[in-house]
């Protein structure tokens, strides 16, 4: 007899046994989330839904929000000139910059994956993670020093003629999102090409694929959700970035995660914060899953 | 294979190592340069002046920036001891408990805080503390890190769940151990590095976490990062480079700890 007739024959014995043994088992596993499941709603969810409530509010004239005199002030002002240009802007580096992550992340961690020594790979692995956890104000900051007026960087420029002084401008915050930003495509990409089947890829080059053929129809698809999972690290906060541009750029590079946290400290608009803020996430979290479908389906 | 398809391979191969080292130079030279001229006497932050530990004494003298160390420590261990419980637990229902009312709406919240970006997150809080009436302090700061920490806690303890030979489990259960014991004896001492590594992981985020803290602070409370910050905005020190070496000095501590886990981790899954 299979454990699965056996299994059968207890249901079929005693079936409310078996039905009280599946309600204690469902009454366990709510028990075990419990404790993180209230503490999500109450300081994750319950914000959440606060948030879009404040997009309606209004203020005092001294710019106190106020829960009351319900309106739509703050979505009416989305559609202003300058609200276009900050998300155009944050928009096209996050997007620039999740395109160069992969564009360079790829061929590196293809190439750490296929060395033929563990002990090597193992290494250059950990040469990646030593960035990938260090402080990210830090290596901002590190960027801030280099491309000082009199930093390393820029006397380079200045005795080759090559560029000029780039702190506070929007080159100077792409740099700053592409080194604080590279580990985080680098590492997905790692984990999805080494653990990657050489079999097949091998089998193609048995049926006359070329080199690139193979890579492009074998390797790269296999790749893939290591392709998305590093490009959604990389775009989420990039979008979002605030210490970067706060640091490395100036008024002329704002970004939207810098305009939000304005209208909560020196802006005093909340509701017209919260109204951004919304959309945003809105938009984010429909791209995610849009992006996990496509990827699920081709997979 | 054809001799010019050998050429080919030589020449990707190169290309590949070029690249690789490149990158490598791309993300170590920048941290180099701050290293070093955190002993430059010199007080032009970029130009050397000779050896000098004198930004390191200054440092230590600084009492507002110790002030936000302590802080510091303080909002990491509290944030990370809870958020590592927590997750931990949420962990283990969604990974060994496949039916039960709302999982799905649970698995989902858990996932939420690690996809919305730092701005958002320090948005909302900030405007719920000031809903219910809470002023901003310690408290706060540490109840918000805790909010972002718990996800990513679970995330890697689901990992290493996942991983886990459930026969295991179903031996000790055989055995008469009871719940309690399967899981203290049995369970715990297998999923132990995920739990440290998440751990680790909660503590690096909440010591690296500025935009969050910078929104929900109260008077007195900033902590090292938020201070840092701070500092950056208004110039640029050697005593700022002191302070960063020592922070990155404190990371590497905690990647070499945190492989120090996967290891032992990995050679007991073999065993």
């Amino acid at each position: 007899m299979t454990l699965l007739d056996e299994k059968a024959t207890v249901e079929a014995v005693n079936p409310e046994l078996e039905a009280r043994s599946v309600r204690a088992e469902a009454r366990r596993g709510l028990l075990h989330a419990l404790p993180a499941y209230v503490y999500l709603i109450v300081f994750f969810a319950l914000p959440l839904a606060i948030v879009f409530v404040f997009s309606f509010a209004s203020r005092t004239s001294t710019g106190r929000p106020v829960l009351g005199g319900w309106n739509l002030d703050g979505y009416a002002r989305l559609a202003e000139p300058v609200i276009r240009t900050i998300a155009g802007r944050s928009l096209w580096l996050a997007a620039l910059n999740t395109a160069i992550c992969l564009l360079i992340g790829y061929p590196f961690a293809y190439w750490i994956a296929t060395r033929a020594k563990a002990s090597t790979r193992n290494l250059l692995l950990v040469l990646v993670l030593i960035p990938f956890w260090s402080n990210f104000l830090v290596r901002t900051y590190a960027w801030r020093v280099l491309l000082d007026s009199d930093g390393p960087v820029t006397r380079v420029g200045e005795v080759t003629g090559l560029w000029g002084s780039m702190l506070f401008t929007q080159p100077a915050v792409f740099i700053g999102l592409l080194y604080g930003y590279l580990p985080f495509m680098v590492l997905p990409l790692y984990a999805a090409i080494e653990r990657l089947d050489w079999s097949l890829v091998e089998a193609a080059r048995d049926l006359y694929a070329t080199r690139w053929e193979a890579f492009r129809k074998v390797t790269l698809p296999l790749s893939k959700p290591g392709v998305i999972a590093g490009s959604i690290l990389v775009f989420i906060p990039s979008l979002g970035a605030y210490v970067t541009p706060d640091i490395l750029g100036g008024a002329k590079t704002t970004l939207l995660g810098n305009y939000i946290v304005t209208q909560f400290t020196s802006g005093r608009n909340w509701p017209f914060g919260a109204a951004l803020s919304f959309v945003i996430l809105t938009a984010m979290l429909l791209a995610t899953i849009a992006y996990f479908r496509s990827g699920a389906k081709t997979l | 294979m054809t001799g010019e398809e050998a050429t080919t391979r030589g020449w990707v191969n190169r290309a590949l190592a070029l690249n690789g080292w490149v990158v490598f130079l791309f993300l170590y030279a920048p941290i180099a340069v701050l290293v070093l001229f955190s002993f430059s006497a010199d007080r032009n932050v970029g130009s050397w002046g000779g050896f000098s530990m004198e930004w390191y004494q200054r440092m230590l003298a600084n009492d507002p920036l110790m002030r936000s160390l302590r802080n510091s420590l303080l909002v990491a261990l509290l944030s990370t001891l809870v958020s590592t419980v927590l997750g931990t637990a949420a962990a283990i229902a969604l990974e060994r408990y496949r039916r039960w009312a709302t999982r799905g709406v649970f698995d989902a919240l858990l996932y939420l805080p690690v996809i919305i970006p730092d701005v958002t997150m320090a948005v909302m809080l900030l405007m719920w503390f000031t809903t219910i009436g809470w002023s901003l302090s310690l408290t706060t700061i540490v109840l918000s890190h805790i909010a972002f920490n718990i996800s990513f806690v679970a995330i890697v303890v689901r990992a290493r769940l996942a991983n886990m030979d459930p026969s295991l489990e179903e031996a000790a259960a055989d055995l008469y151990a009871g719940r309690w014991r399967t899981f203290r004896r049995v369970t715990l001492p297998v999923i132990m590095p995920g739990v440290l590594g998440g751990a680790l992981l909660a503590l690096t985020l909440s010591l690296d976490d500025v935009v969050v803290t910078s929104l929900v602070q109260g008077p007195g409370s900033t902590t090292l990062p938020v201070f840092v910050f701070g500092l950056i905005k208004r110039d640029v020190t050697p005593e700022i480079n002191a302070v960063s070496t020592v922070m990155l000095a404190a990371s590497m501590v905690l990647v070499m700890v945190s492989l120090g886990f996967q290891r032992r981790g990995d050679s007991e899954r073999v065993r």
